[in-house]
C-alpha cells in the first residue's frame, strides 16, 4: 500500500466521518461557485437546525438501545398546540408563555408516556413509539380539522428569522443544543449511566443504577426537544401545520446513524450526530445549488447515507 | 499410522501477537484427544483454524493422509468436522428435528420443491437414538434445558456424519448427571469410530473422559501424553509453566461477629432459609444448577422476587428492594457470568470500576474526572489488574483481571458483603489463585464472603462452612472438617429419585 493510503486510513479511522464531511465541502465548494460564502453556510445550518435538534434527543434514545419513531409527529402536534396557545385572547406575553410551555410540555408528557410503557410494561420502543406517532398525527389532524392554523401574534415568525449578530436563531439553539447535551453525556453521571444502560442493561441495574428512571428521561428528552423543533418550525413557516415533520424520524436515524452511534446502544456521541446531521443537510444544499432535480436529490442522499455506515463499518473492522 | 487428522506446524500471526506458533496436533479415529491450557494459549484459535472460521497463515492439514484446505465452515462441514461452541449455535424458535436437520432439510416434489416433515422427524429420531436420547421432535429448542440443547448441537453434528467432533468447554453448564449422561455419549460416538476434541478447564474431566491429552501454552504445543501417563500436578505445571503452589491457599481465620443473618427466607423458588454468616470466614453455598444458589444470592442483592422472611445485616433488620438499596446497606455481588451481568463491556476499566459509586468522585452532577481516574488507579493497582491504563476497555481484558474489576467496584463502595458467584468460572488457573488470595485478604479486612459456586472443590477448598442448597432449600450446612464431596451430593441431590415421593 503506498505511504499516503496509509496515512488517509489513520486519519479517516481517526476521525470516521469527520473527514467525509471535510472532503464533502471541499467538494462542493469546488462544484458551485455559491456554495462557500457565509450566507449559504449560515442557511445550510438554519435548515439543518430543525431535525439536527431532534436528532440529539434520538441520541440519548438510540444510545440506549431504544428508538423514538414519535419525533415527526411530536414535531407536528406541539407546533399545533403552540400556535393554539398563541391565539388565544389573553396578553401577548402569556400567550407566549402558555402557547410554548404547552408544547414543551406535551412533549415531555408524550416522552414519559412512552418510557412508562418501555420500562413498566416492557413493550418495544419500536411498537410504542410507532404507536405514538400514529396517534399524535391523527390528533394533530383531529384538533385543526386537517387544516393549518393561521393568523398568529406579529414576532412570532421572528423566532425562526431573527439572527443574533449575524447567526440565525434556530442555528444558536441548536448549538446550545447540542453544547448541553455534549456537556451532560460527558460530564455527568445521568450521562455515563445512559451508555451503561446502552451497554448492558441488566448490568447497570446489578450495578445499582435505577434503569427505568435512566430510560423514561431518555425519553423525555427526545419528547422535549422534538416539540423544541416543532415549535421552531412553526415559527419558520409562521402557522401550525397538521403535517409538518412528515418523515424526520427517519432523517433523524440517518442523521444519528451516520454520525456514527450504535443502534445497539452504548457506544456513540452527539458530536458525530451534529456532524452526521450537517453532512446530510450539506448534501441537499449542495445538490440543490447545482440544480440536481429533488428525485434524483433523494436518491443521492440514501446512497450517500449507505456508504458513510459502511465506512464506519469498515472503519471498526 | 491410521491417523484420521494431523495438524502439522500450524501457524497464526494476529497483529502483534503469535497466536499459534508452528503447532503440531493429531487426532485418531475412535479416541477422545483432550485440548488444555490457559486463556490465550491458543486452544479456541486452533480450533477455529480446524472449523475454517479462521486461516492459518502456515502449516498443513491432513484429513486421512490427504491434504485438505478448510476456507470456511462449509468445508469443514462437508470434510466431516463438527464442532460445538460453548454457547450453542440453534434457533431457539425452530423445533428439535427443524435444528437437527437446518441446512439439509428433506424435500418432497419434482418441480416446486416442499419440506417433506415426516421424513424430518423421522431423521431427527434416527440421530437422537443413535445419542440414546428420546426427546420430543416438537419441541421448541428454546424451552428445552442446557443439557438437552447440547445433546441436539451433538445430534446436529452426527447428522452431518461427522468424523471429527470438537466439544468446546461442553460441561461449563452442566450438572454432576447431565456431565454423565454427556460423558456416555462421548463414549458411544468414540466406540463408532468418531475421533472426539474435548477442550475444557476442568481437569478432572480430562482423567474422566480423556485417552490423550494436549498442553498448549502461549500458541506453542508444549505436551502431548497418553492421559494415564500424567496427573494433575503435571499437567498444571505444563500449562502455566512452573510449579503452581497450592491450587487453594486457604488460610483459617478466626471466627468474628455476625454479619448476615437469614430467617426463614421464603419465595416462589425458595423454602424457608434459615442460617448466619460471620466475619472472618468463608462462607459457601453449594448446590446443583436450578437449586436456588443464584436466586438466593439475588434476593440478598435486593434483585429478586417478593420474599417472606427477615434478613439482618449485621443486627441491622435489611430488606432490600433493589440492588440500589442493597448497595447503599454494603452488599455487593459479583455475578456469574461477569460479561452479561456484571461489566459494561464497551466502557473502559476506570468506568467500570466507578459505576455503583459515581457520586462519590462527582461534584453536584458533574464527574470530576481527575478524582474518578485515582480512585480507579488506586483499587486497581491494589488487586493488581493487569491492564495498560484504567482507560483500557475492559474487553480487552482476561477474565481473571474482568473478575478485579467488578471486585474493584464493590471495594469502592466500601462493601462489607461480598457475594461471589461462580467467582473463578472461565478463569485461568494461575489467575484463580489471586482471586483466592483476594478472597482471604477480604476475610482479613472483616468483609463477609459468600461464594456459590458449582465447582466443588473449590468450595471444599476456600470455605470454613458450605451450605448445601437442593430445590430452593437449605439441606445442611457442613463445616470445613465434614466437608467432602460425598456428602455434599448427599446433600445436594437429597430431594431427587426415591426421595422426591416422599416429600
Amino acid at each position: 500500500m503506498p505511504a499516503d493510503a496509509v496515512t488517509f486510513r489513520r486519519i479517516l479511522s481517526e476521525y470516521g466521518i469527520g473527514v467525509v464531511f471535510v472532503l464533502e465541502l471541499i467538494l462542493f465548494s469546488a462544484l458551485s461557485p455559491h456554495f462557500a460564502t457565509v450566507d449559504n453556510l449560515l442557511n445550510v445550518t438554519l435548515q439543518t437546525s430543525i431535525t439536527a435538534i431532534i436528532a440529539v434527543g434520538m441520541t440519548f434514545v438510540i444510545l440506549t438501545a431504544g428508538i423514538d419513531l414519535s419525533v415527526g409527529s411530536l414535531v407536528a402536534f406541539a407546533g399545533v398546540v403552540t400556535t393554539f396557545g398563541l391565539r388565544m385572547d389573553v396578553p401577548l406575553p402569556v400567550a407566549y408563555i402558555l402557547g410554548i410551555g404547552t408544547g414543551l410540555l406535551f412533549g415531555a408528557c408524550s416522552g414519559s408516556l412512552a418510557g412508562l410503557f418501555v420500562t413498566k410494561f416492557r413493550i418495544t420502543p419500536f411498537i410504542v413509539t410507532l404507536a405514538l406517532m400514529t396517534i399524535w398525527r391523527g390528533a394533530a389532524f383531529v384538533v385543526t380539522e386537517g387544516r393549518p392554523v393561521w393568523e398568529l401574534p406579529e414576532g412570532f415568525a421572528e423566532i425562526a428569522r431573527g439572527r443574533l449578530f449575524f447567526i440565525p436563531i434556530p442555528t444558536l439553539i441548536m448549538l446550545i443544543v447540542f453544547g448541553a447535551a455534549h456537556f451532560t453525556l460527558t460530564q455527568t453521571r445521568f450521562g455515563r449511566y445512559v451508555y451503561a444502560v446502552g451497554g448492558n442493561i441488566e448490568a447497570a441495574r446489578l450495578a445499582g443504577i435505577n434503569t427505568k428512571a435512566v430510560l423514561i428521561r431518555v425519553y423525555v428528552i427526545s419528547g422535549v426537544l422534538s416539540a423544541l423543533s416543532g415549535i421552531l418550525l412553526a415559527s419558520r413557516v409562521n402557522s401550525g401545520q397538521p403535517n409538518a415533520g412528515l418523515m424526520y424520524e427517519l432523517d433523524v436515524i440517518a442523521a444519528v446513524v451516520v454520525g456514527g452511534t450504535s443502534l445497539f446502544g452504548g457506544k456513540g456521541t452527539v458530536l458525530g450526530t451534529l456532524i452526521g446531521s450537517l453532512l446530510i443537510g450539506v448534501l441537499r444544499n449542495g445538490l440543490n445549488l447545482m440544480n440536481v432535480e429533488s428525485y434524483v436529490q433523494q436518491v443521492v442522499v440514501g446512497v450517500v447515507i449507505l456508504l458513510a455506515v459502511l465506512m464506519d463499518r469498515l472503519r471498526k473492522g | 499410522m491410521s491417523d484420521l487428522l494431523q495438524m502439522r506446524g500450524i501457524v497464526k500471526e494476529y497483529p502483534g501477537v503469535r497466536a499459534l506458533d508452528s503447532v503440531d496436533f493429531d487426532l485418531r479415529s475412535g479416541e477422545v484427544h483432550c485440548l488444555v491450557g490457559e486463556n490465550g494459549a491458543g486452544k479456541s484459535t486452533l480450533i477455529k483454524i480446524l472449523a475454517g472460521a479462521v486461516k492459518r497463515d502456515a502449516g498443513t492439514i491432513l484429513l486421512q493422509q490427504m491434504p485438505v484446505e478448510i476456507q470456511s465452515p462449509i468445508d469443514a462441514q462437508r470434510l466431516g468436522i463438527g464442532i460445538i461452541y460453548q454457547d450453542f449455535k440453534l434457533v431457539d424458535e425452530l423445533t428439535v428435528s427443524e435444528n437437527i436437520l437446518l441446512g439439509q432439510e428433506p424435500q418432497y416434489g419434482r418441480f416446486i420443491r416442499l419440506l417433506n416433515r415426516k421424513r424430518e422427524k423421522e431423521r431427527a429420531r434416527e440421530v437422537l437414538a443413535q445419542l440414546g436420547e428420546n426427546i420430543d421432535t416438537d419441541i421448541r429448542v428454546g424451552q428445552l434445558s442446557t443439557a438437552k440443547r447440547q445433546i441436539i448441537e451433538i445430534a446436529k453434528a452426527l447428522s452431518r456424519s461427522v468424523r471429527i467432533l470438537v466439544l468446546d468447554e461442553p460441561s461449563a453448564a452442566l450438572t454432576g448427571h447431565e456431565l454423565q449422561n454427556l460423558f456416555a455419549i462421548i463414549g458411544r460416538l468414540r466406540s463408532e469410530g468418531v475421533g472426539i476434541i474435548y477442550i475444557s478447564h476442568r481437569l478432572d474431566e480430562v482423567f474422566d473422559i480423556g485417552d490423550r491429552v494436549t498442553v498448549l501454552r502461549d500458541g506453542a504445543h508444549v505436551h502431548t501424553a497418553s492421559v494415564r501417563e500424567v496427573d494433575r500436578k503435571i499437567l498444571i505445571r505444563h500449562m502455566v509453566g512452573r510449579e503452581l503452589e497450592q491450587e487453594y491457599p486457604k488460610v483459617l481465620t478466626k471466627r468474628g461477629s455476625e454479619i448476615l443473618r437469614l430467617e426463614g427466607i421464603a419465595s416462589d423458588f425458595l423454602g424457608d432459609i434459615s442460617f448466619s454468616v460471620f466475619r472472618g470466614e468463608v462462607f459457601g453455598i453449594a448446590g446443583l444448577v436450578g437449586a436456588g444458589r443464584s436466586t438466593l444470592a439475588h434476593t440478598l442483592f435486593g434483585a429478586g422476587q417478593d420474599h417472606r422472611g427477615r434478613m439482618f445485616l449485621d443486627g441491622m433488620e435489611f430488606n432490600p428492594k433493589s440492588p440500589q438499596d442493597a448497595i447503599n446497606a454494603g452488599v455487593g455481588l459479583l455475578t456469574e457470568d461477569r460479561n452479561r451481568y456484571g461489566l459494561i463491556l464497551p466502557m473502559n476499566v476506570r468506568e467500570n470500576i466507578s459505576l455503583s459509586n459515581l457520586s462519590q468522585v462527582a461534584r453536584g452532577i458533574m464527574i470530576d474526572r481527575k478524582k474518578e481516574r485515582e480512585v480507579a488507579e488506586s483499587y486497581s493497582g491494589q488487586l493488581r489488574v493487569k491492564a495498560p491504563s484504567v482507560e483500557s476497555a475492559v474487553e480487552t481484558l482476561s477474565g481473571g483481571n474482568r473478575q478485579k474489576v467488578i471486585l474493584a467496584r464493590w471495594l469502592f463502595t466500601q462493601s462489607r458483603l461480598l457475594i461471589f458467584d461462580e467467582p473463578t468460572a472461565g478463569i485461568d488457573v494461575g489467575a484463580k489463585r489471586e482471586i483466592y488470595l483476594l478472597m482471604n485478604d477480604l476475610v482479613e479486612r472483616g468483609v463477609g464472603v459468600i461464594i456459590l459456586s458449582s465447582e466443588l472443590p473449590e468450595l471444599l477448598g476456600m470455605c470454613d462452612r458450605i451450605a448445601v442448597m437442593c430445590e430452593g432449600r437449605v439441606t445442611g450446612i457442613v463445616g470445613r472438617a465434614e466437608a467432602t464431596q460425598e456428602a455434599i451430593l448427599a446433600l445436594a441431590t437429597q430431594f431427587s429419585g426415591e426421595n422426591a415421593h416422599a416429600r
